[in-house]
């Protein structure tokens, strides 16, 4: 297929193509970063994680139309207050529900999963009701339309840097906020030793409620980036769900540098076999191979040894 | 309850009143619309029947039923697809003699792999065996290593995943996102009349009180009870000398089977078979109605399919918007409040009342996680 | 009875419509209808239809809830628009027309299950709805089986023709290949890239497209890729596009992949200004969620646009505006839903009854001239004799019309040679 092209046009075409891999990654992490902290750390699973991401969306929404209507000369700015929105809208939803639902189910972790399901369908149909069943286009900034040209036949979409920049910040922040803050000490020893952790006096109640929160918080505000690659309507959720899945449970539930590591090398796969095939044979193909991996190496790439 | 008996006496009482209701009181009641909508109904009750066995006594939760109810499904429904493509049928097409869908996709031959199904008894055989042999294959290679839990259900869940897109993406063979439609007859009778529908709806509820004697039957042998021990301590289990993996993987490939019977009733009944049925929507969807009936009852399953379905579709004729709503307020229901779903209900609060008026006997103890004498009550309809 | 009403029935659509209702006293079409004084029930319906005196029972079947209500949200008001309108105009053989509407969930055995109550138990006389292939495959079956009648919207891939549906979007041929003719010729287009959605739909047309490029048009296509449903990543494509340099790109990508698709094309700076893209999948409706800055400059190819001038359309748009709110935009499928009831009354006042057997036998020939599209037929296959136009979009979301055929393009749901 290479044969009718110049070595040039080939070369820029890798570039760019290594590229589109790099941005499916930085999606896939910051999909997958709120869920590794809360089926990591917290061993429940979060069906509606999907629909916390929609949250997000919709709140990045409503604030391009705010900045439309009310202060359209500060619109170039926009996106950076609609993240901390969708941040603390998914977030306070979050520990909601971590109150209202969660809590009473730690030690039925498989019934997470289906509550949390249902929490998903409730969600879905709110948002039906609230903003209707089409989908809603974000407005973007102009700024953050179009592409940087590297050389004459390299070409960089300015989105997609912009969610590459925004995940490794993210994850450097989430990083800290775990490995070396006093909170995210105190998250890692709930998760190895609960009632221990409640008699060295830390509040566990509290540092669940918060890590679920920080975790749907993640959520939100990958909600609000995807906006700018994708469709944001009610049901846009279910869409990452199975991907997102698969890139905790690949890694190794409890490590972060292997959710960072599964993300990279189902990303890759997936956008190399993608140039070479058809789009939908190239996800079967992924998936079957992550899949198989894990009936060889079901602890995923990275596990955390801990006595169960 | 040391002894292998296949039922209490009080479970037999409820099978006997869930066969007067299924046989007598369906048919009588309803017009031949509502009871093939009933005979869709029941095509999932086989597969939460199967959940009973598997997530229910072997703790094993698998949101990827949908994968053998379709295989099952997609079995039947390729044997009867052939029938209904006879040449004389499809003379129209440019290929005339194989299923329309082929030909829009220019496949000018019937695939190698279409060719058995030609044949009804190796059909059947295929109904049983694909999805049996798939399943052995993913639960060996899961519980050997002993994967379980959460990791087991998304696997399962990508697994489903990975079928759909494949089922959608081969349209040439499989008839793509459109499934199969128009399937006809089943060895030149056809299934679509009234008449037909009533006999194949008797016929599925046979094949139903099959596999709830088959359940039963599991249930009260020694492997319901290693299950149950196996699903509340394992390593204990393990530890004397069973080997926990094989018995997940027997409980797992028969919760595929009931499932994949489950599939081949949809197609003969609805005429239909369709790659939703596979995914991961449905999948949890199936895993509801066991949760509702009550996740340890076998009857349980069976009467909270029905009553999911009916309220679903009742709902969603008057008010679509609120379904959601109420499916998702039922998962959330049943798993904070109700977890054994309604036979719990019935076994905490009806039938003591029921004892207490006859006093012929002693009120049972209510029934606990671990309590293998769980009767399966009829819940209240 | 309303102005926009009064605008919305065309001269001679009215006097026609007088004709066929020449047993109806004509008061009925200046003051409030009064019900009932039609033929008898007898003479109308001897099949057991639900028809009474004064009332005749049709069926609405779209996803109300679902992925697909997205799209079939706009069916769904155009064709209660259709029938509200027609009730004012004093109905079907002086019935006026009740609809049952029935929710198909996106799911396809939900839909041929609906289709079944409705027909069963509800004994509707006409079900308007389904939009996608497998829904309406599902129902087919159901259709033919228990003998109904359903009007169905979506532009489609063809290769089906029943005696039970008339096809009020166009079949395949009739979309795609007036467009490819237009492009070709005006851009002197010579390679092809197509890209679609994967199933059927995108498939067949894409064949379709694929022999007439070929055989017909002596280009070449470059590159034919299909992506899941629902897929949101489509850089790689992008890049086989920027390798291949095509001179059309040609889409029939659906739903919510469509924003994700033109953003992303959008970023990777292929700019539609200067690189052609032909679409048969993009109606105003898709451009809502898309936005009108990432499609701009981009062609379209099918048989209606909201910004077409002509005074039918003129007296449609507002109409309904009116109904569902000013912020509602009109695509084509939304434009075939709402001829659904308006054909369906033409024919049975033609057919005199209500009976499936002779609406069926009836069609052929039917002429709508207040179509918003302008004037349509329905042909012996129960297809409709339409135009095909091309459009180009623009930044406010709407279309600005830049090519029409002279006449009506026949529909041919088997066409020869493209098989």
């Amino acid at each position: 297929m290479f044969g009718d092209y110049s070595l040039g046009d080939l070369g820029s075409i890798f570039v760019m193509q290594g590229f589109a891999g790099l941005i499916l990654f930085s999606v896939y992490v910051l999909m997958a970063l709120g869920l590794a902290i809360i089926f990591g750390q917290m061993g429940v699973i979060n069906m509606a994680h999907g629909e916390f991401m929609i949250l997000g969306a919709y709140v990045t929404w409503m604030t391009s139309n705010l900045f439309q209507t009310y202060l359209p000369g500060l619109f170039a700015g926009y996106f950076f207050l609609a993240m901390i929105l969708a941040f603390l809208a998914s977030g306070a939803l979050g520990m909601l529900v971590e109150w209202g639902l969660i809590r009473h189910l730690y030690k039925r972790p498989l019934d997470t999963l289906l509550a949390t399901w249902g929490l998903s369908l409730i969600l879905q149909q709110a948002y039906r009701s609230i903003f209707g069943a089409r989908e809603v286009g974000v407005e973007l900034p102009p700024w953050m339309l179009g592409s940087l040209k590297v050389t004459d036949s390299i070409e960089v979409p300015i989105n997609g840097v912009f969610v590459m920049c925004l995940t490794v910040l993210i994850t450097i922040v989430v990083a800290y906020v775990m490995y070396k803050s006093r909170w995210g000490r105190q998250v890692r020893a709930v998760v190895q030793n609960r009632i221990m952790a409640g008699a060295v006096g830390i509040n566990t109640e509290k540092v669940d409620r918060y890590t679920f929160g920080l975790g749907c918080g993640i959520a939100g505000i990958a909600g609000s980036a995807f906006t700018m690659i994708g469709s944001t309507g009610p049901t846009s959720g279910q869409l990452y769900i199975v991907d997102t899945f698969l890139v905790v449970v690949f890694g190794g539930a409890a490590s972060l540098l292997g959710t960072i590591a599964s993300a990279f090398s189902i990303s890759q796969t997936q956008s190399t076999l993608e140039f070479f095939m058809s789009g939908s044979m190239a996800k079967v193909l992924t998936l079957l191979a992550v899949v198989g991996i894990l009936m060889l190496r079901p602890q995923g790439l990275f596990a955390l040894k801990v006595r169960k | 309850m040391t002894n292998a008996r296949f039922a209490t006496r009080s479970e037999l009482i409820g099978i006997l009143v869930l066969a007067v209701f299924l046989v007598v009181i369906l048919p009588l009641c309803l017009d031949v619309f509502r009871l093939n909508l009933v005979a869709k109904y029941l095509t999932y009750a086989f597969v939460a029947l199967g959940l009973v066995i598997c997530w229910g006594y072997g703790g094993i939760l698998s949101l990827g039923q949908g994968v053998f109810f379709g295989l099952g499904g997609y079995c039947m429904a390729m044997f009867l697809k052939l029938e209904a493509s006879s040449v004389e049928n499809t003379k129209i097409q440019s290929t005339p003699g194989i299923p329309d869908f082929m030909d829009w996709n220019q496949i000018t031959a019937l695939p190698m792999f279409w060719k058995p199904f030609h044949s009804l008894t190796l059909t059947i055989i295929a109904v049983i065996l694909v999805p049996g042999i798939f399943a052995l294959i993913i639960g060996a290679a899961m519980f050997k290593r002993r994967v379980g839990g959460t990791y087991f259900a998304i696997i399962t869940q990508a697994v489903a995943a990975i079928l759909t897109i494949l089922i959608v993406g081969q349209q040439g063979y499989t008839g793509g996102i459109n499934g199969m439609t128009d399937l006809r007859t089943l060895k030149g009778w056809d299934i679509r009349p009234d008449h037909a529908k009533i006999v194949l709806y008797f016929f599925e509820v046979a094949c139903l009180f099959g596999c709830i004697f088959i359940a039963q039957f599991i249930r009260h042998s020694k492997l319901g009870r290693i299950l149950v021990a196996m699903r509340d301590k394992e390593d204990r289990v393990r530890f004397s000398g069973y080997s926990v993996a094989n018995f997940k993987i027997f409980a797992f490939c028969v919760a595929a089977v009931f499932a994949a019977i489950g599939g081949a009733m949809f197609a003969l009944n609805v005429g239909f078979m369709s790659p939703s049925f596979v995914g991961i929507v449905p999948s949890i969807e199936m895993v509801i109605y066991t949760a509702v009936g009550g996740r340890l009852s076998i009857l349980g399953a069976v009467y909270g399919t029905l009553l999911v379905n009916f309220a679903k579709t009742s709902l969603s004729e008057s008010f679509p918007e609120l379904w959601l709503f109420g499916l998702g307020g039922l998962f959330i229901a049943v798993v904070l409040a109700f977890p054994n779903g309604l036979a719990g209900i019935w076994q905490d609060h009806v039938q003591p009342r029921i004892d207490r008026l006859l006093s012929s006997r002693k009120p049972k103890p209510a029934a606990g996680w671990t309590d293998n004498s769980v009767a399966d009550g009829a819940p209240a309809e | 009875m309303s102005d926009e009403i009064k605008r919305g029935l065309q001269s001679p659509l009215r006097r026609k419509l007088l004709m066929g209702m020449a047993a109806l006293p004509a008061i009925s079409m200046l003051s409030r209808p009064s019900f009932g004084a039609g033929p008898a029930t007898s003479a109308v319906n001897t099949t057991g239809l639900a028809v009474t005196d004064t009332e005749v029972t049709c069926g609405i079947l779209h996803s109300a809830t679902g992925t697909m209500a997205i799209s079939e949200t706009g069916s769904i008001q155009a064709e209660k628009l259709a029938i509200e309108q027609i009730n004012a105009m004093g109905g079907i053989l002086g019935r006026k027309i009740k609809f049952i509407q029935e929710d198909g969930a996106s799911d396809w055995p939900t839909f041929a299950e609906k289709a079944k109550k409705l027909l069963v138990n509800d004994k509707v006389a006409a079900i308007m709805g389904c939009w996608t292939s497998a829904s309406r495959k599902a129902v087919l079956p159901v259709m033919e089986q228990y003998n109904g009648m359903l009007y169905y919207p979506t532009f489609y891939e063809g290769l089906e023709q029943s005696k039970n549906v008339i096809y009020t979007g166009q079949e395949a041929t009739q979309q795609i290949l007036a467009g490819l003719n237009w492009i070709a010729k005006e851009k002197g287009a010579k390679s092809f890239f197509f890209i679609g959605s994967d199933y059927i739909w995108p498939r067949t047309s894409n064949k379709i497209a694929r022999k007439h490029v070929e055989n017909v048009l002596k280009g070449k296509v470059v590159g034919e890729e299909y992506y899941a449903l629902g897929s949101t990543q489509f850089n790689s494509v992008i890049n086989k596009i920027k390798l291949t340099k095509p001179d059309v790109i040609f889409t029939d990508v659906v739903g919510g992949s469509n924003v994700a698709f033109y953003k992303q094309l959008k970023a990777a700076g292929i700019d539609l200004s200067k690189q052609a893209l032909l679409t048969i999948s993009v109606t105003e409706d898709e451009i809502d969620g898309i936005g009108g800055e990432n499609i701009a400059g981009a062609y379209a190819c099918m048989k209606y646009f909201q910004s077409l001038d002509n005074p039918n359309n003129k007296a449609f748009v507002p109409a309904f505006k009116k109904q569902w709110g000013e912020k509602t935009v009109i695509g084509d499928v939304t434009q075939a839903a709402y001829l659904g009831p308006w054909l369906w009354k033409l024919t049975v006042e033609k057919a005199g009854s209500f009976d499936i057997d002779k609406v069926a036998a009836a069609s052929p020939g039917i002429e709508f001239k207040g179509a918003p599209e302008g004037y349509v037929r329905i042909h012996e296959n129960h297809h409709l004799w339409s135009k095909t136009r091309v459009g180009r979009a623009k930044l406010d979301g709407q279309f600005e019309l830049i090519y029409e055929t002279a006449d009506l393009v026949e529909p041919d749901p088997f066409p020869k040679g493209y098989q």
